[in-house]
């Protein structure tokens, strides 16, 4: 019984070039990624990004059933971002990555920079963005900071898929219709995306409820929205 | 204040000790029951193609992306797959392995990249 649980893009799928592209693509973004991460991680954010990347390993491992035949997983990219921040949530996804790919043979050596760049980069910010532009909602309570993750993990997958419909456009082997696998991808990630979006809201909800200050994105540690701060959203006073 | 820094730094440990006993739990436990169908990438490479399990892996003919796909450069690596040393009935062990590699590298890099800033030395720049 050997069910093999490949979860990512196995190499030979891009061709050498396509894949050293996105290889490239992949470096630019984490240099980016290392230099702004460092704003976000002090004494109390730098065990809890370690932890957010243990967890969406974890959950990554969790498939679920999508449609007959077809599961899906976590991707975790939104999940990270709201969490610890765009940066260190790309670098957690990163960091994931490249061990399921060294030590569990999961996801292609070669095709790692279009795996990065897509679930580390592309699903990361999409996500980021999507919460930053509800953000106002989710500082009100909680059933606005549910529909806030749930969206921002939704758009994190589709846009992550939409990332390999792009990579085989540029350099995809076996002559299948772009329009076809753009159709097909897009469309069950839809699915994911809602089975992903679910996680995603009890994870931040259930983390927002104990613990609101270990939630980056209501921290709003970057680029405040409000004049008038609300309890959740002012940091936390430490006396120096 | 020392009291209230204690208290901060007690709460901070429960929570993460609770986290990360919910990620061992997950990728150790829960895990079992997760779907072993392809998942939504799989499944499209996978169009076009019938696959069948054979001793020596997947068998993949037809006409579709997944053809193309060679095997990993590791696949014989003991944990592949997360499993151990083939055996898929152990995927939990390979996922605590893996939860406790993640944690470990990930928790090390974050912890060096930190602002490195306690209250006796941070410099009054504002």
């Amino acid at each position: 019984m050997t069910t093999p649980m490949a979860m990512h893009m196995s190499d030979g799928l891009l061709d050498p070039a396509t894949s050293a592209l996105f290889g490239l693509v992949a470096a630019a973004g984490l240099t980016l990624a290392v230099l702004r991460a460092r704003r976000d991680l002090d004494d109390r954010t730098a065990p809890m990004a370690g932890l957010v990347a243990a967890f969406v390993f974890a959950a990554q491992m969790l498939n679920f059933p999508v449609l007959p035949g077809v599961s899906g997983h976590l991707l975790g990219g939104a999940l990270a971002a709201l969490l610890v921040g765009p940066a260190v949530g790309a670098l957690c996804l990163t960091i994931v990555l490249v061990i399921q790919a060294l030590m569990f043979a999961d996801g292609g050596l070669t095709a790692l920079g279009a795996n990065v760049t897509n679930m580390a980069l592309i699903g990361t910010v999409a996500g980021y963005l999507v919460a930053l532009g509800l953000r106002r909602f989710a500082v009100r309570g909680r059933a606005g900071l549910a529909v806030m993750a749930f969206l921002a993990a939704l758009v994190n997958t589709v846009a992550a898929a939409s990332g390999f419909v792009v990579e085989y456009g540029i350099g995809g082997q076996g002559g299948v219709s772009l329009v076809g696998v753009a159709t097909a991808i897009l469309g069950v990630h839809i699915l994911i995306g809602v089975g992903e979006g679910v996680i995603t809201a009890l994870t931040v909800t259930a983390v927002a409820a104990v613990r609101p200050d270990l939630v980056h994105v209501l921290r709003g540690a970057d680029r405040p929205l409000q004049l008038r701060p609300s309890p959740v959203a002012r940091p936390e006073e430490s006396g120096a | 204040m020392s009291t209230q820094q204690h208290d901060t730094r007690r709460r901070n440990r429960a929570f993460f000790l609770i986290f990360g006993l919910v990620a061992v739990l997950l990728a150790g436990v829960v895990s079992a029951f997760a779907s072993s169908e392809p998942d939504g990438l799989d499944a499209v490479t996978r169009q076009g193609c019938t696959v069948t399990e054979t001793e020596r892996g997947e068998q993949v003919e037809g006409e579709c992306i997944a053809q193309h796909a060679q095997d990993h450069a590791l696949a014989g690596s003991p944990l592949a797959d997360y499993t151990v040393r083939g055996d898929s009935r152990l995927t939990g062990v390979a996922g605590v392995l893996g939860v406790v590699v993640v944690l470990a590298v990930s928790g090390g890099l974050f912890w060096l990249l930190r602002r490195r800033s306690t209250p006796d030395e941070t410099p009054r720049t504002d």
